[in-house]
């Protein structure tokens, strides 16, 4: 199996997925640079956290237009493994392949903090060694987290169990005073219908060390890597 | 010519910037402000032998495709020769 970890101009947590995947899930893995158009050899690609393009105009709204896209689009509805994380959920979404969008923080401050977030599907290629029901501990660290939807999608992100983490206490309860950000229904990550596309605002690369204060993101690396051994 | 492009937010969608900004015009004194939203606005100058409805075409894809996100935001183009 093969990781890709895409970088864009500004970019910043690309290293750190690298080095997880390196380290942690002892695969190989290379960077990809926003103006390479070819995933040919890769099992999964890791859009990383960072600011690309400088958040101009809206997070993530002009890295849709670098050439790579057009392969991630094309790569993901070949049912290739694409995970999202902080930025890069936010480029998924206003790429046209994650349903809805991230706006300011409810209260306008950058947020940089551990959360913890429930996992709320198992039945994902990104959490299917987890236990349903499980709350993680992750950092977060943005200021557009906040999840926006319509009423229909939100309707189809449940019914579809296409929601994948929510923001909620210590206790595993998803409430309003854990909601950092004021996404909708305490939305921290989804994935698609098809289910091999997913995006989270916490950062699971960034909690795979004791020494960061939290390990919990290995369950998210793990998962895929199971997964991706097992069709192997 | 120019396209002008104004983009606002979409009714319903949270704007805590607005918020934030409507809360200092209340501080400077302004009675009577209900309700206060941040847009964003977008000149685009083009260049000469462009006729007008070729203007509007593009700068209306530009405005769709680019300059505004569907989910969350309306937009508006006029076109000033």
């Amino acid at each position: 199996m093969k990781f890709g970890v895409i970088v864009f101009p500004g970019s910043n947590c690309d290293h750190d997925a690298y080095h997880v995947i390196s380290k942690h899930v002892g695969q190989p893995v290379d960077f990809i640079w926003h103006g390479d158009t070819d995933l040919s050899s890769y099992d999964a690609v890791i859009i990383p956290g960072g600011f690309s393009y400088g958040d101009y105009l809206r997070a993530g709204a002009l890295a849709r237009f670098s050439p790579i896209m057009a392969s991630v689009k094309k790569f993901a509805a070949q049912g290739g493994y694409v995970l999202g994380i902080c930025n890069g959920f936010q480029i998924l979404c206003e790429a046209g392949l994650l349903p809805g969008a991230l706006i300011r923080n409810r209260d306008l401050h950058f947020i940089c903090e551990h959360v913890t977030v429930r996992v709320e599907s198992v039945e994902t290629p990104f959490t299917n060694q987890v236990k349903r029901g499980e709350v993680l501990r992750l950092p977060i660290a943005h200021a557009d987290g906040n999840y926006v939807c319509d009423d229909a999608t939100l309707k189809q992100l449940q019914t579809e169990d296409s929601i994948i983490l929510r923001y909620c206490d210590e206790n595993g309860v998803p409430t309003e005073a854990s909601n950092p950000n004021g996404s909708r229904d305490n939305i921290a990550g989804i994935c698609n219908r098809e289910r091999n596309v997913m995006g989270l605002m916490p950062h699971p690369e960034r909690a795979c060390e004791e020494l960061l204060g939290s390990t919990d993101g290995r369950d998210i690396f793990r998962s895929l890597a199971g997964t991706l051994a097992s069709i192997a | 010519m120019k396209a002008k492009v104004y983009v606002t937010l979409k009714p319903g969608i949270l704007d805590p910037q607005g918020k934030a900004i409507q809360h200092s015009v209340n501080l400077l004194g302004f009675e009577g402000v209900a309700d206060l939203r941040q847009g964003k606005y977008f000149e685009i100058s083009l260049e000469q032998g462009i006729d007008e409805e070729t203007a509007l075409v593009n700068a209306t894809r530009m405005a769709r495709e680019v300059l505004s996100n569907p989910v969350i935001e309306d937009y508006r183009v006029e076109i000033e020769s």
